[in-house]
């Protein structure tokens, strides 16, 4: 009968030990964020922040109603542009995803959506607001949509290869052709999945800032038209925190409060709709 | 490197290629359309990715001419006499996002191994959620609570603490202003902590379960275990995490502007203000006044974009070769 030494016992405790000290010191700061930003935010926010526009210095009140519809708008756009290419290059991965070109594109995408954001906002910035002579919500919906791509596409292909063969077979063997099949068979079938990744990279450009900053850049008003800056929660939250106002740093607050909850809430349905088959991190 | 092919995929297109295909069926006007189209639109990111290098190269041109490498080394940054030099940027990326790796490396592995060792399976779903629910907290959010939270609390506390008991090794002395490159560093490595968790437990999941079985069998305890089966088949995943997070790290704008403190000075110590190479882009874009300074600025994201780019490519290849091409979007 051997025994474990009692060196070898206590080594082995002290480890796990150090294992769940980790995971508990991991998950403090997210109490803290979480916790302070309740705090902050509850006490700061009113029906006003979503009706009213920014006041100027000095006066009490006002909200954000400009940068909520701005950040949809820019959303919007971003989506209009980012999700055709991101699904349809998905699809390309996924359904004739087996060559070499293929795994230089899926490399592609990956290295692409490690690029730094603020690189993307010098990017659009170069591509858009120099032609045109000026900040818009162009240039600001051009960079989320840069953001966007590589997400969309590599969820895409995840969700279209789940799709059993069998499927495809049948689809053809009635004689459909490939790409009837692809788009009415195997894109239908993967229609969850695939608006779950859409969703995911929607609540990441949700909250982005660095590249809006010279693109979108912010407006303390209603936007006029697109061609203008256009003024965003994140930009907002930022231009607030940075300021030496109290009355203006309780906004910031009451925007962070939004802007989180309305990225939480994107994730939250997608883990509760998906089971947790798909990962918010990419 | 290419992607595993399973029984199912194997049999993926077997009505052309089984029976003799009529001329006709090989050359449907429809399929060749579609899958032009496609192919174009994924040969569109390679384009997006190559053309953001030649933009940056492009508009750079100029200060790239005009300073050459000497750029890469000079710590003068003085727009008003039009000298500019990435040395304070560069060394401020290095420095907060090695500092944020040392914090951020042994929590996140010391997770991955509660998760993917030690857990008790009803734990694993809640705590690998609310790990990955920090991921998804924005930017501008962490250097809002690192503004009225951390950087008093840097300020107050930790700051006098670390001076007074390492106060005599060069990094904790100086004058205490809370922010700084330390706070940064702990903005981001709370920031890179899931990123590193998520794919270090990925790989983990990937480690073979006879590997452990076969240490178990012969008497190690769990550590042991760990130690001698989970941790080197992992080595090469694990590298690639960190390089991830490295990657992260390096990008990373908005927390650390605001918490950084943003000045383009070098200084020993870990309590003066810094700045990164992201961090002056976000600061002084909009107020660059002249050509030169905009293209300076538009250099030191060439040079951001350039080792994020490596740094990337790098970690990619790592993580693929353990755990597949699949493993940050698909649940081992």
């Amino acid at each position: 009968m051997t025994t474990v030494s009692t060196r070898r016992r206590v080594v082995n405790v002290v480890a796990q030990a150090g294992a769940v000290a980790c995971t508990v010191v991991v998950l403090v700061p997210l109490v803290l964020i979480f916790g302070y930003l309740l705090l902050k935010g509850c006490s700061s926010l009113s029906w006003s922040f979503f009706t009213q526009l920014p006041k100027p210095v000095g006066e009490v009140g006002g909200g954000m109603a400009n940068a909520i519809v701005g950040t949809l708008t820019l959303v919007g756009l971003a989506c209009s542009l980012g999700l055709p290419v991101g699904v349809l290059a998905g699809v390309f991965l996924g359904e004739y995803g087996g060559g070499r070109v293929a795994w230089v594109v899926r490399f592609c995408a990956d290295v692409l959506a490690g690029v730094p954001s603020i690189v993307i906002g010098i990017y659009a910035y170069t591509l858009v607001v120099l032609p045109m002579h000026g900040f818009s919500a162009y240039a600001g919906g051009f960079a989320l949509a840069v953001i966007m791509l590589p997400i969309v596409a590599r969820t895409t292909e995840e969700m279209v290869k789940l799709v059993p063969s069998t499927l495809r077979e049948a689809s053809l063997a009635l004689g459909v052709p490939t790409w009837r099949t692809t788009l009415w068979v195997v894109v239908r079938t993967a229609r969850g999945g695939i608006i779950t990744g859409i969703m995911l990279s929607v609540a990441r450009v949700a909250g982005e800032t660095a590249p809006l900053l010279f693109t979108a850049f912010g407006n303390q008003f209603w936007h006029q038209g697109l061609t203008g800056p256009i003024s965003s929660l994140p930009v907002q939250i930022y231009t607030y925190a940075i300021s030496p106002f109290d009355d203006w740093h309780r906004q910031a607050w009451a925007g962070a409060l939004v802007l989180l909850l309305l990225v939480f809430l994107t994730s939250l349905a997608v883990r509760v709709v998906t089971r947790g088959q798909v990962r918010s991190v990419v | 490197m290419t992607n595993p092919e399973t029984p199912a995929r194997a049999v993926e297109w077997p009505v052309p290629r089984a029976a003799a295909p009529r001329l006709a069926r090989r050359l449907n006007l429809g399929d060749l359309i579609f899958r032009a189209l496609t192919a174009g639109l994924a040969l569109l990111i390679i384009a997006v990715l190559a053309s953001i290098l030649v933009v940056l190269i492009y508009e750079s041109s100029v200060s790239i001419r005009t300073f050459g490498w000497g750029f890469l080394r000079s710590s003068a940054w003085d727009p008003v006499f039009k000298e500019f030099g990435a040395l304070p940027f560069i060394y401020g990326t290095l420095v907060s996002s090695f500092l944020a790796l040392l914090q951020a490396v042994p929590l996140s592995i010391g997770t991955a191994l509660f998760l993917s060792e030690l857990s008790p399976r009803w734990l694993r779903a809640p705590v690998s959620f609310l790990v990955e629910l920090l991921a998804t907290i924005p930017s501008v959010i962490f250097g809002l609570w690192g503004i009225f939270f951390l950087i008093p609390w840097v300020r107050s506390y930790l700051n006098p603490t670390l001076a007074a008991t390492l106060g005599f090794l060069p990094f904790f002395q100086g004058p205490n202003y809370g922010v700084g490159m330390l706070t940064a560093s702990m903005i981001l490595a709370i920031m890179v902590v899931p990123y590193v968790t998520s794919v270090t437990y990925e790989v983990f999941a990937a480690v073979p379960s006879v590997q452990r079985e076969a240490a178990l069998a012969l008497g190690a305890t769990k550590w042991e275990m760990v130690r001698l089966a989970v941790l080197p088949y992992g080595r090469t995943g694990i590298i690639g995490a960190v390089m991830l997070g490295l990657g992260r790290a390096i990008g990373e704008t908005m927390a650390v502007t605001m918490v950084i403190g943003n000045r383009a000075e070098i200084s020993a110590s870990l309590f003066a203000p810094g700045a990164t190479m992201a961090s002056v882009i976000a600061n002084e874009f909009n107020e660059a006044t002249y050509e030169l300074y905009v293209q300076a600025l538009v250099e030191i994201g060439l040079v951001l974009l350039i080792v994020t780019v490596i740094i990337n490519a790098l970690a990619r290849l790592l993580v693929w070769s353990v755990a597949g091409p699949d493993a940050n979007t698909r649940r081992g």
